[in-house]
């Protein structure tokens, strides 16, 4: 075979290519723009808002009377509530990303550039919050301070930027023993110019993996929250706090608890199959690709 | 070993320090800080939250009110619930023992499922089952683990009326085979999410050592797929899962919480719940540290077990 010939069976966008072939992903990107737009746009088509009750059809089963997916305990729409509910749980998903992968990537390339005693503290810091069951330190805060949509935000992210943090640390570690960085000293750029110029963009593809692992989680941490009573408060809806007073009517009426935990799984597992497809696009050596 | 054990126990001292630091800074940088709840009981008034807060120490700098905390927390002296005054070790100890036993279970099952799904996975790789269990396994790390328990609880319990609905036997305690009974439902429930990991990481363990040169050897001398199996393969591959153990211990922990929230057992996560409820902080904060410590133990001990286990290990 000539070298023209390989050269042409090679796809352009090697990484693109990889992430196509990858069934799961697609699936989960799928689910993901469906879930998007339906939240986005599904309340206007739906002829009942989240507030409504309807107390003549309370504890209306799906598929059994005017509203489409049935109705809770004060009759109010199952389905516009999880829409509404989907709105709050997919955009504090990504607002908590974004913040625990900026503070994570931050610690974590400070770290890893200057190394020695900053870098030591800083990851023993990492290694220390690490230690705590996410989930008790998680309820403990959320406890402690007024519970909006924001401060759930806000300690959601607090405690999901440590794996950031370490691998951020350990790709720059790596980086920083490179050539190039030894050009950019030598050009005379400053630290932070070295950091976040040179060595981050170079990192990027392992910190977009876990982004979007992070989504996952997030979305995964709130509805144990709200569920357990600390999260999203009413009457604002979230997938988990609506299944918060399922439990009490899980004999007479089990589709309360059933629509939004599958809600909050496929929002999850679509999350995570677009991470484990991301990984295997990006890195050629990964196992699955 | 001794230079190893060594290091290794000054790191878990540090981080113990570190542990106890985030406690109190979270205790403290609490609206109110530790007197928050009586600020929000009737008929309190200035000067008794006053003469409350120079009983406690509260009145004194915060790196001295840290010295003391953490003076007392190495005697012992954890401090008393708000609630009866009990002493706050005393009060996990007594809900510890039920947590414990519900992990062990759960870990059981993990261990037995989980390392034999991956283990089939590894030897038929991208096989069927190796796929459906790939999907099925990241399905279990995604689902809720409260509402799993809740869909255990209506099918088993509503439906089949197979299981119990909660608790871990009538009230006064029954016998062996009723805990049993009682303990399935949660056990299944958090033994789910560790089952998927535990595969996932016993299927690349077993293929990193399948692809190893002295498997190929043990092939070529002869030796019956069983006895590769069983002897080389197997035992190389279980060696890493002590270090998953010990990894997965957070995780692990804070779904027992969840679990025993779910189906009402009796054990730590409960009360950690019903104390931040009750606003407790003395228990929170015991619990809140305590599992910090049991997590740092667990893979001190986990490190440790690794490197008795594999010669190979001894020492960089």
């Amino acid at each position: 075979m000539s070298a023209s010939a390989i050269a042409a069976s090679r796809p352009r966008w090697p990484v693109l290519h990889r992430f196509a072939r990858h069934r799961l992903a697609l699936i989960g990107v799928g689910i993901i723009v469906l879930l998007v737009l339906a939240c986005a746009i599904g309340p206007s088509f739906v002829p009942y808002n989240e507030f409504q009750i309807d107390i003549r059809h309370r504890f209306q089963p799906p598929f059994a009377g005017p509203h489409l997916l049935g109705t809770d305990e004060l009759g109010r729409d199952l389905l516009a509530r999880l829409l509404m509910a989907g709105r709050i749980s997919l955009s504090l998903g990504c607002a908590a990303m974004m913040i625990s992968v900026g503070v994570g990537t931050v610690v974590g390339t400070v770290a890893g550039f200057y190394g020695g005693l900053v870098g030591d503290v800083l990851m023993r810091l990492v290694d220390a919050v690490l230690c705590f069951p996410s989930i008790f330190l998680l309820l403990t805060l959320a406890a402690l301070v007024n519970p909006g949509v924001l401060a759930i935000t806000l300690i959601i992210a607090l405690t999901s930027w440590m794996e950031v943090a370490r691998m951020a640390q350990a790709q720059i570690r790596g980086l920083v023993a490179r050539d190039f960085t030894a050009a950019a000293v030598v050009i005379g750029s400053g630290n932070g110019r070295i950091m976040f110029r040179e060595l981050l963009p170079n990192a990027v593809a392992p910190i977009l993996v876990a982004a979007t692992l992070i989504v996952a989680r997030a979305i995964l941490l709130e509805s144990y929250v709200s569920f357990l009573g600390y999260g999203i408060q009413p009457p604002i809806a979230s997938w988990g706090n609506m299944l918060e007073k399922a439990q009490q009517y899980l004999t007479t009426a089990p589709w309360l608890a059933l629509l939004p935990g599958i809600a909050v799984t496929l929002a999850v597992t679509s999350f995570n199959f677009l991470g484990d497809g991301l990984r295997d696009a990006l890195d050629p050596r990964s196992p699955h690709a | 070993m001794t230079a190893f054990l060594v290091r290794r126990l000054a790191q878990s001292v540090l981080l113990l320090w570190l542990v106890t630091l985030i406690g109190f800074s979270v205790l403290h940088l609490a609206p109110g800080g530790p007197l928050s709840q009586f600020a929000n009981t009737p008929g309190m008034s200035e000067a008794d939250l006053k003469r409350l807060a120079v009983r406690m120490g509260l009145d004194r700098p915060l790196p001295f009110q840290y010295l003391h905390w953490v003076g007392n927390l190495l005697r012992g002296n954890w401090g008393h619930s708000y609630r009866d005054d009990s002493p706050v070790l005393a009060v996990i100890f007594s809900r510890i023992g039920a947590t414990l036993e519900l992990m062990c279970a759960a870990t059981l099952i993990a261990v037995l499922l989980g390392g034999v799904i991956g283990a089939i996975g590894a030897v038929r790789r991208y096989s069927l089952f190796d796929q459906i269990v790939t999907v099925g396994a990241m399905v279990a790390l995604s689902v809720p683990t409260f509402w799993f328990g809740l869909v255990v609880i209506y099918v088993f319990s509503v439906r089949l009326g197979w299981l119990p609905p909660g608790n871990a036997g009538p009230p006064g305690g029954g016998s062996l085979l009723v805990f049993l009974h009682h303990l399935i439902g949660p056990a299944l429930v958090l033994g789910l999410v560790t089952t998927a990991t535990w595969s996932r990481f016993m299927r690349s363990a077993m293929l990193e050592v399948i692809g190893q040169d002295y498997i190929r050897t043990a092939r070529a001398k002869g030796m019956p797929d069983r006895i590769v199996m069983m002897r080389h393969i197997l035992r190389n591959a279980l060696l890493p899962m002590i270090t998953v153990a010990g990894l997965e211990l957070p995780t692990l922990l804070g779904g027992a919480l969840v679990t025993e929230t779910v189906f009402t057992w009796p054990g730590m996560g409960r009360l950690f719940l019903d104390s931040l409820g009750y606003r407790d902080y003395p228990v929170v904060m015991g619990l809140l540290v305590l599992s910090a410590i049991m997590v740092i133990g667990g893979n001190l001990l986990a490190d440790v077990l690794y490197v008795v286990a594999d010669p190979r290990i001894r020492l960089s």
